[in-house]
């Protein structure tokens, strides 16, 4: 550490903040100006807690699935609340902020670019927690709703939320680029991610999807996600109504870990700091 | 150590095959408020973008204190500071927090509550950038841009949309800048403000320069012929000379006393540079040779 005199005199140049200080001092500011946006708030945060709570009170008996409808939903719109938080999250404010100049005003400081994502992973990661911790407090407080009751299923979650939100996070930066104005960011972003809700098992169960519908769908994360959730929340003889058969966590496992790579890969290859017009 | 901020040869850039510079050359050393003008599509916004490095040239060599601005690093970046045309977005955190953050990227940074202070925002301090006027949104946004103690600060089109009040007051925080010894690239579209700020101008069309010097003898301002007019006869009258004292001095002996509606003219900045900028290679029509 070169302390003392280097930042005061002329002679030996003050050090560059660190990337991990920065990141750390970005992922703070994150999440102090997502608080202060009532309307992320309330559309990528409690959304999925207003449906689960929705679902618990409209939905409970109306199914012979000999489950309270909280239980039923309750995987599944913790999925959805993850990829909200991350996918729709990432995908709509970066999208905002490269085309109101934000990005690139980043840009012009001496700034480390992966101090920009160190900060976007903290953000990510306290809003995942948040909305974990929110979704079950909802669901078990309000209609004591069923948790995993064993180790190795909290295990499940544990690894299904980690590997979940780092593919949609990745898959939300890449999506970004594809919005070619804040105003488009919603339409790029909500409108898939809408789609893939009712087509991963979140509102509807995979097996009343059409073959082609359940093929196209397992491209995607969410699908996995909610199956993960699902092996980790479900009593075992649900897995029977599994389109297997099974929980199959090793495919949930590889799916989620590909998505990770080819997400990283999309976002290497697409991210900008400007907009066009910016050439 | 080298007292060159800025040095730029023969720089070109085209767009898809039409020049938007064919050919610059500037020198401008340190200490310096440099003015660059000229008309929309002029070159200007583009030659900015190369020197902050935000921009490939096609061709010639460009020197920004002492390195090459498209191969500069975060310590180069360190030393300048940018303040964008656009008004850009900003995370939704309180004034002095903001600047405080920004602080933070640099290796020695001003203190952030002294820099809120001396741009004239300690009232603000508090309050979030969304709730600012537009003229306090500029303060800000150049807070933003000297916190790092930037050795050069390029502002791009400041004073945009400000009513003349708030441009007068801006002009001193610049002046203020520029006492400190910081050098000064400045973009705009208002001649009085070059005037008021500049060392020295630079009139750019269709790509390259037209004109530079001080604002007070650019394009043969300080040489140019004077009109001096007066009423005779109950008519107009007025002589162009290069010896308007003379010519008044003449006047008083003939009338003996009040020269009736008497006035000399030199031409103003606006008028010189309407002149270079409509002259035969067009303005901003980027229609001429290399590339």
């Amino acid at each position: 550490m070169s302390t003392g005199t280097a930042a005061t005199g002329g002679t030996a140049p003050a050090r560059l903040p660190g990337v991990l200080r920065l990141g750390l001092s970005r992922g703070w500011l994150e999440i102090r100006a997502f608080a202060r946006e009532w309307e992320g708030i309330v559309f990528t945060f409690a959304l999925p807690s207003l449906i689960l709570i929705l679902f618990a009170v409209v939905f409970d008996g109306m199914f012979d699935t000999a489950m309270p409808a909280v239980d039923y939903y309750l995987p599944g719109l913790v999925a959805m609340g993850l990829m909200s938080v991350s996918f729709q999250n990432l995908g709509t404010e970066i999208a905002i902020e490269r085309d109101h100049g934000g990005l690139r005003r980043l840009r012009g400081t001496p700034m480390p670019p992966g101090a920009y994502f160190a900060g976007k992973t903290v953000l990510v990661a306290f809003l995942a927690l948040g909305q974990l911790v929110l979704m079950l407090g909802v669901g078990a407080l309000f209609f004591d709703a069923r948790l995993p009751s064993d180790p190795a299923s909290w295990a499940t979650v544990a690894w299904v939320f980690v590997l979940g939100t780092i593919a949609c996070s990745l898959l939300g930066v890449a999506t970004s680029s594809l919005a070619r104005s804040a105003q488009a960011a919603s339409a790029v972003v909500v409108v898939p991610f809408l789609v893939l809700q009712f087509v991963s098992g979140v509102f509807v169960p995979v097996t009343a999807l059409p073959d082609w519908v359940l093929y196209v769908a397992s491209l995607f994360p969410l699908l996995w996600m909610a199956q993960g959730m699902r092996a980790a929340f479900y009593p075992d003889v649900m897995a029977a109504f599994e389109p297997s058969g099974a929980w199959d966590l090793h495919m949930v496992a590889l799916a989620l870990g590909a998505w990770c790579v080819v997400g990283l890969v999309l976002t290497l290859l697409t991210f900008r700091w400007k907009t066009r017009k910016d050439g | 150590m080298n007292d060159t901020a800025i040095e730029a040869v023969g720089l070109t850039k085209s767009y898809g095959g039409s020049p938007a510079v064919a050919g610059i050359d500037l020198r401008v050393p340190r200490g310096e408020v440099f003015s660059l003008l000229g008309p929309n599509g002029a070159g200007k916004s583009t030659t900015v973008e190369i020197l902050e490095g935000f921009r490939r040239r096609d061709g010639g060599t460009v020197s920004v204190l002492g390195e090459d601005p498209g191969q500069a690093g975060r310590r180069w970046r360190s030393r300048i500071g940018i303040v964008w045309q656009r008004e850009t977005m900003l995370p939704k955190v309180p004034v002095r927090d903001l600047v405080r953050h920004f602080a933070g990227y640099h290796p020695s940074a001003h203190d952030p509550d002294e820099v809120v202070e001396r741009v004239g925002l300690a009232a603000k301090a508090r309050a979030l950038p969304d709730s600012l006027s537009g003229g306090q949104r500029r303060r800000l946004d150049v807070a933003l841009g000297i916190v790092g103690r930037p050795e050069l600060l390029f502002l791009d089109e400041p004073t945009t949309g400000f009513d003349p009040e708030a441009r007068r007051s801006f002009w001193e925080l610049i002046g203020d800048l520029a006492r400190r010894g910081t050098t000064i690239v400045l973009t705009t579209h208002y001649l009085e403000e070059a005037e008021a700020l500049a060392d020295r101008v630079c009139v750019l069309a269709g790509g390259r320069v037209r004109a530079l010097g001080a604002p007070a003898d650019l394009g043969g301002r300080a040489a140019a012929r004077a009109t001096v007019s007066w009423t005779e006869d109950g008519g107009h009258r007025e002589v162009r000379t290069r010896e308007p004292t003379r010519v008044v001095a003449e006047l008083a002996a003939r009338f003996s006393g009040e020269v009736p509606g008497l006035g000399v003219h030199r031409p103003t900045l606006e008028e010189i540079y309407l002149s270079l900028v409509s002259g035969p290679a067009g303005s901003g029509t980027a229609g001429e040779g290399t590339a």
